[in-house]
């Protein structure tokens, strides 16, 4: 197994061309690439963060002096930020661009990912967070953009789940 | 030991050059009652993010001082926030920890600061340069005053009354609150 160096390139390259200026991650196998990105990027600033929930609190400040952000946690590290989510930037409005790795899903190996696997697309759709799939190369940009679209415009959280196929070469 | 609200009072002056992010409750209810000012935000809520929201503002705007007003209870459910604010380190950011040792906008429920945990060592020991802890108010004003103006990011811890305000309700909607600020933050000429 090995991380898709071209396709972490391909979303770094769409969150870039959203504008997005900073990006706070939790290390996650699927994102070492798209970490390593923007720490080398001198145009990015990368926030590592001890648990995910902080990460709404660095978009939030951001977002009041107007940089766009993104997100890039485990689908694990989006449930241990649900207080966050809700009580933050759904609370007073924060536009959030996450990106999730979708482990757990149709093909996973790891025991310990499957019930948040499991979990991931129904508490994202109980917390009214509106969220798209992504599984081939050639929908990366446009979702991406469309997802930075509707954060901004909504000033709500929007996830994008990036997949094994996506990410596992 | 010092009463909060004096505390807030002697540095009151002292905030309309900096962008001020409080945690909810008694510091929220009593920098509101001096007077609500538009570089002011009350996170009424996501307790323990506070610092984080402060962090991602002041790495935003590396040229305006951010102050973060925080709680013992709010910081005991982040404190992994002073790691990242110390990997980060940035000199604009100040985290004003008042520490009355409780919970007290829900009935006064001790912290573990009443039994022996220590916020300023937490913070040093997470690799915070700058942090003071003080229960003097004359102290604790020339330590803000300090800490404001460093080369790292500080933490100053406050031990404070477990005294709050006789009311927690404010004029102020909770988006009116954001957006005035998000627009004030945009009309600096720091930007």
């Amino acid at each position: 197994m090995a991380v898709s160096v071209k396709n972490s390139e391909l979303i770094y390259k769409s969150l870039k061309n959203c504008g997005v200026k900073i990006v706070s991650a939790l290390p996650e196998t699927w994102l070492v690439h798209l970490i390593k990105f923007s720490e080398e990027d001198p145009d990015m600033q990368l926030v590592r963060l001890a648990k995910e929930e902080e990460g709404v609190g660095i978009s939030s400040g951001a977002h009041f002096a107007g940089l766009k952000s993104a997100m890039l946690m485990q689908n694990h590290g989006f449930l241990a930020s649900i207080n966050g989510i809700v009580s933050l930037a759904q609370l007073y409005r924060i536009p959030l661009l996450m990106i999730i790795s979708y482990r757990g899903e149709m093909g996973e190996t790891d025991p310990w990912q499957t019930e948040g696997g499991l979990r991931t697309e129904s508490t994202l759709k109980a917390l009214d967070i509106p969220y798209d799939i992504i599984d081939s190369a050639d929908s990366v940009e446009k979702k991406i953009n469309k997802a930075a679209v509707l954060s901004e415009s909504s000033e709500r959280p929007v996830a994008l789940l990036i997949t094994r196929d996506l990410m596992v070469e | 030991m010092m009463k909060r609200i004096d505390a807030l009072k002697r540095i009151y002056k002292q905030l309309d050059s900096k962008l001020i992010i409080t945690n909810m409750g008694a510091v929220a209810a009593e920098l509101y009652s001096l007077g609500h000012k538009k570089n002011f935000f009350y996170l009424e809520h996501s307790m323990g993010l506070a610092s984080s929201v402060g962090l991602g503002l002041a790495l935003s705007k590396p040229r305006i001082k951010i102050i973060v007003f925080d709680g013992d209870g709010s910081v005991l459910m982040n404190l992994g926030t002073f790691s990242t604010i110390a990997r980060y380190n940035p000199k604009n950011l100040t985290h004003v920890i008042f520490d009355n040792e409780s919970l007290l906008s829900v009935g006064g429920f001790p912290t573990a600061t009443s039994t022996g945990t220590n916020l300023k060592d937490i913070a040093i020991s997470s690799g915070i340069k700058n942090a003071y802890e003080t229960n003097d108010i004359d102290e604790f004003e020339s330590l803000f005053k300090q800490n404001t103006n460093l080369d790292n990011a500080s933490v100053l811890v406050s031990k404070v009354e477990a005294k709050g305000p006789e009311k927690f309700t404010m004029d102020l909607g909770l988006i009116e609150n954001k957006i005035d600020f998000k627009r004030h933050i945009n009309s600096l000429k720091e930007n």
